[in-house]
């Protein structure tokens, strides 16, 4: 394991162009903090306009308030400027200076409705320790979920194990899994401790990385395909949550479903990152609360 | 909205599902089932909350044992305490 952290992923945070702070009528944040990754979006009158993303560290509080003020620097903005504050996250978080949580699922339904558009009916979110898949309408209201938190293989913590493992770059491993000419079987165990075990194995018999890798994705892809299909798969299919990243799983669900997710947007300059669909969606109901308050 | 909880392992699946737009908020399911499974949670009904039946997070990982010992074919005492039909219990194995 040469060089080592190879399951660090990279935080950051971003400000859209042309954003003015001075002069939005309705400023909402929302913050998810997620069991690997806590993001936060900052929206003017409902559109994007800043965010980050870190590690989550031990405390919920803390993390959630680093996160904010990280998306917030450089705009001007304090969090005492912001009308409403949502926060969401992996269980029962604490988000202090959110008025109100919304579930996850509720907020990745409502993200995702926003980055992709109201076409999008199916929503798999695959987050650091659980698996969400949701049915969505096209107000971004759920109409159905299945979440699965049984076991983290598959996972951002899963995928991190594998990443030390094979010394491979957590950012890499898709690429890499999709360097086979052909899927090897998928290992069988889906839990992430013995799926680990079951790598290690196949590495001693010989098997590459690269062969590895194939084996674990597609095993969780099988596994989270089966996860979709009881909730009823609907064309459009995004993925959201960190592992929207991961193109070794996404690739296989694909094969699996016959057809294609809906494409990541350019988010670097618009922010509309599905790493960040959950944050999205409870800025959005961030500015929904603040606009039913103030109605009476 | 349908809430979907439970999982498939090797052994089988073992799932509860809750229509929570049927779900009239009455708690009977969760006063009557023997494991203790189940509660009443706040979910959004549009912008305002409702209560509904919910699978406890503690339970979720177990229903195969939660639920092992209840009626599989439909007579669960959760699926019998509720009127509107609204809780389902699917718990196979193999």
């Amino acid at each position: 394991m040469a060089g080592g952290e190879h399951w660090r992923w990279a935080e950051m945070r971003g400000t859209v162009p042309g954003a003015d702070f001075k002069t939005a009528a309705v400023r909402t944040a929302g913050i998810d903090v997620g069991s690997v990754g806590s993001k936060a979006a900052v929206m003017l009158d409902g559109r994007m306009a800043a965010w980050a993303i870190m590690r989550t560290g031990a405390s919920s509080p803390d993390s959630a308030e680093r996160v904010l003020a990280r998306a917030l620097e450089g705009t001007g903005l304090a969090v005492g400027d912001l009308h409403y504050v949502v926060g969401t996250g992996y269980g029962r978080v604490n988000v202090p200076m959110a008025k109100k949580t919304v579930t996850e699922i509720s907020c990745h339904a409502r993200g995702a409705n926003h980055i992709w558009g109201k076409s999008v009916r199916t929503i798999l979110d695959v987050g650091g320790q659980d698996i969400k898949a949701i049915r969505a309408d096209e107000t971004g209201n759920v109409a159905a979920f299945l979440m699965n938190d049984k076991c983290a293989a598959g996972t951002g913590r899963g995928m991190e194990v594998i990443a030390d493992l094979l010394g491979v770059p957590v950012a890499e491993l898709g690429e890499t899994s999709l360097r086979v000419d052909e899927d090897p079987p998928p290992v069988n165990c889906t839990c992430v401790v013995f799926a680990r075990s079951e790598a290690v194995a196949l590495l001693r018999k010989g098997w590459s990385k690269e062969k590895v890798l194939a084996a674990y994705c597609a095993a969780m892809a099988i596994r989270m395909h089966a996860l979709l299909q009881r909730v009823g798969v609907e064309r459009e299919f995004a993925v959201t949550g960190g592992q929207s990243r991961n193109v070794g799983v996404v690739t296989r669900i694909e094969r699996a479903l016959g057809f294609s997710r809906l494409p990541v947007p350019e988010f670097a300059a618009t922010g509309l990152d599905p790493m960040v669909a959950g944050a999205i969606g409870a800025a959005l109901y961030a500015k929904a609360f603040h606009e039913k308050a103030a109605r009476g | 909205m349908l809430a979907h909880y439970g999982y498939r392992d090797g052994s089988g699946e073992y799932f509860v599902a809750v229509d929570a737009a049927a779900c009239t908020s009455c708690g009977r399911c969760a006063a009557d089932c023997p494991s203790r499974a189940l509660e009443m949670t706040a979910i959004l009904d549009g912008l305002d909350e409702k209560s509904v039946a919910a699978v406890r997070e503690a339970s979720r990982n177990t229903l195969k044992e939660a639920c092992a010992g209840c009626d599989h074919a439909g007579r669960a005492p959760c699926e019998t305490a509720c009127a509107p039909k609204a809780i389902r219990v699917t718990w196979k194995q193999g």
